[in-house]
């Protein structure tokens, strides 16, 4: 019987999704899991997390930069603009005015925001997704931005938090999306030899491309709860299998049980897991960051 | 490079022909040009997956490592090899020979084939994802020469996984995409039957990925197309697999590695402003595909 009812409220909610049910100025919002009506200021200070079902509201690159000490951020790479590589004939909207409308629209210049920051005084690469750009569809500027956090991680001998967002390719660069993959994980191999961990953050939604390179052989894989994460769409394997998919199924504790991730952790614990794993992993006293390439038992 | 002459053949003429069912298959190339071919199985964690094949041969006197998807040709061979669609212990598998590879200094040979990875509820279950990208950072480091060839279809996530090498040859006829053009179509503009405009658009023919720096060379197929003449197709891309790996076997490890981390790290096309954005836009655009032609 709860089945029922959440089922029919979800369906209830899902149509009026397009038109945003978190408008800033307004003082209440509806939750688009549980339909339930929350005060504005209460969802903002819960870090968007529903106080009445614990439903992850999606953030913006902006606002996960609230997880890092006040002020420590500084942004990197940000006059990175995308092209038109295919010089792509749509039958539609042109690709120059996609791009156009998610920049206006975001106030982004691509999907990634990336650059450096502290958390708890400890110093990281960070490079954060905003699905509400072209649905942080990994274009070349996502590649590249990605790419440039990762190294920038190696050269400064710091750890890297990728925290990910993606509905998959960007269809308008071609197979140039595609090699975005093998770039970044190439990129990679970098950091490994420098002994800086990866620590990836999953959040809702995770498919394609992107769960299918870097975010998913990251050292640290963490998800946050109900996460959708997959690598096909649950449309594309229901077209396939012939059969409707249960709901727990490609949620972030779905790919926990599978031994997939390493752990489902709420935002309210993020910062604290963030914090003490970076402690962990950190090799040498501040301010002196060990040189990997030197000789260390000399 | 010689690029062979393009008649007037349309990029969906192109995904017809690399849909084939006569064309020649991983396992055609590889019994018509190796010697001593023993096929490996398995991959030592849960199954053996027959949409994708692997092995080691003697090619033209130096033992290999081959890897490939493996379509059938008929319907009855297409169900047994999965339409050459692997599942995660298909990718494992040729995980586990990348470094048997390395372990013993062989070079590889992959041959991709395959509309794209298994999109099925067992294969998220066992992590297609985590395959697929375990296998892209395995080849992004590996300590031995990669040379891939698209010989049909080369269909995204699917084929990338066995498809980060230091040379990357496509058929004349070959085809290599993000996703199908019919999903493309679908994605794009909510209509698979504009696949043949999905075609066009994503550039996803030989001509066009080595235009965009992706693709390194193009092996030539008989007039009418692979699937009329085996023999002379098979070695035409003996041919050209040959030339490339003798190419890279003339490279230290350290050389090697560093060409294929910029080879991979420049594809892309983006531009950077060097200017504060406050003075007069002054745009510099990068155009790094081509760097690698």
């Amino acid at each position: 019987m709860k089945e029922l009812i959440r089922r029919t409220r979800k369906s209830f909610t899902s149509g009026d999704r397009q038109s945003d049910p978190q408008i800033p100025d307004n003082m209440w919002a509806k939750c688009p899991a549980c339909g339930q009506i929350v005060y504005s200021r209460e969802l903002e200070d819960n870090m968007k997390v529903c106080p009445k079902c614990g439903y992850h509201h999606r953030l913006s690159a902006r606002e996960w930069l609230t997880f890092l000490d006040t002020g420590s951020f500084e942004e990197r790479d940000m006059h990175l603009l995308p092209m038109d590589p295919l010089e792509f004939v749509s039958l539609d909207v042109s690709y120059a005015e996609k791009l156009q409308q998610a920049q206006k629209k975001t106030g982004l210049t691509d999907a990634v925001t990336g650059g450096v920051g502290t958390i708890e005084g400890i110093p990281l690469v960070i490079a954060i997704c905003d699905f509400s750009f072209m649905g942080a569809s990994m274009g070349s500027v996502y590649g590249e931005k990605m790419s440039r956090a990762v190294e920038r991680a190696a050269d400064l001998g710091v750890p890297l938090l990728t925290i990910n967002s993606s509905g998959g390719a960007r269809m308008q660069e071609g197979l140039i999306s595609l090699m975005q993959m093998a770039k970044i994980s190439i990129a990679l191999t970098r950091l490994a030899a420098a002994h800086q961990p990866h620590i990836s953050l999953l959040t809702d939604p995770c498919y394609g491309g992107v769960t299918a390179s870097y975010a998913s052989i990251a050292d640290i894989i963490l998800a946050e709860p109900g996460a959708n994460i997959g690598f096909a769409g649950k449309r594309v394997i229901e077209q396939t299998i012939r059969q409707k998919l249960p709901p727990e199924f490609q949620t972030a504790e779905f790919m926990l049980e599978h031994g997939m991730i390493d752990m489902v952790i709420t935002r309210s614990e993020l910062r604290a897991v963030l914090s003490r794993l970076l402690r962990l992993y950190r090799r040498a006293p501040q301010p002196a960051p060990v040189q990997h390439t030197a000789v260390m038992a000399s | 490079m010689d690029a062979p002459q393009q008649h007037e053949i349309t990029p969906w003429e192109r995904v017809q022909r690399a849909r084939h069912p006569n064309r020649p298959r991983t396992l055609d190339y590889v019994r018509a040009m190796t010697d001593d071919f023993v096929e490996m199985h398995g991959d030592r964690r849960f199954g053996d997956d027959l949409a994708l094949v692997a092995g080691v041969a003697s090619f033209n006197g130096q033992t290999v490592v081959v890897i490939g998807h493996q379509k059938g040709q008929d319907t009855r061979e297409n169900v047994r090899r999965n339409f050459g669609m692997p599942h995660p212990e298909g990718y494992r598998k040729a995980l586990r020979m990348f470094e048997h590879a390395e372990q013993f200094g062989f070079p590889v040979l992959c041959f991709i084939d395959t509309p794209g990875a298994n999109p099925n509820k067992d294969s998220e279950e066992r992590g297609q994802a985590n395959a697929i990208a375990e296998n892209i950072l395995k080849m992004a480091g590996l300590k031995t020469p990669i040379v891939a060839c698209v010989i049909g279809e080369g269909g995204s996530g699917g084929a990338l996984a066995i498809g980060v090498a230091d040379r990357l040859l496509m058929m004349e006829n070959a085809i290599y995409s993000v996703a199908s053009p019919e999903a493309s179509a679908s994605i794009l503009w909510r209509d698979s039957a504009k696949a043949p405009d999905a075609a066009k658009a994503m550039r996803i023919t030989a001509r066009d990925l080595v235009e965009l720096g992706i693709a390194d060379d193009i092996v030539p197929e008989p007039a009418e197309g692979a699937h009329t003449d085996n023999v002379a197709t098979i070695a035409n891309v003996r041919q050209y697999l040959q030339k490339h790996l003798d190419e890279l076997r003339k490279l230290d490890t350290d050389t090697l590695l560093a060409q294929r981390y910029n080879k991979y790290r420049t594809i892309g096309r983006y531009q950077e402003k060097t200017q504060s954005i406050f003075q007069h836009e002054h745009t510099e655009p990068y155009h790094n595909g081509n760097t690698n032609n």
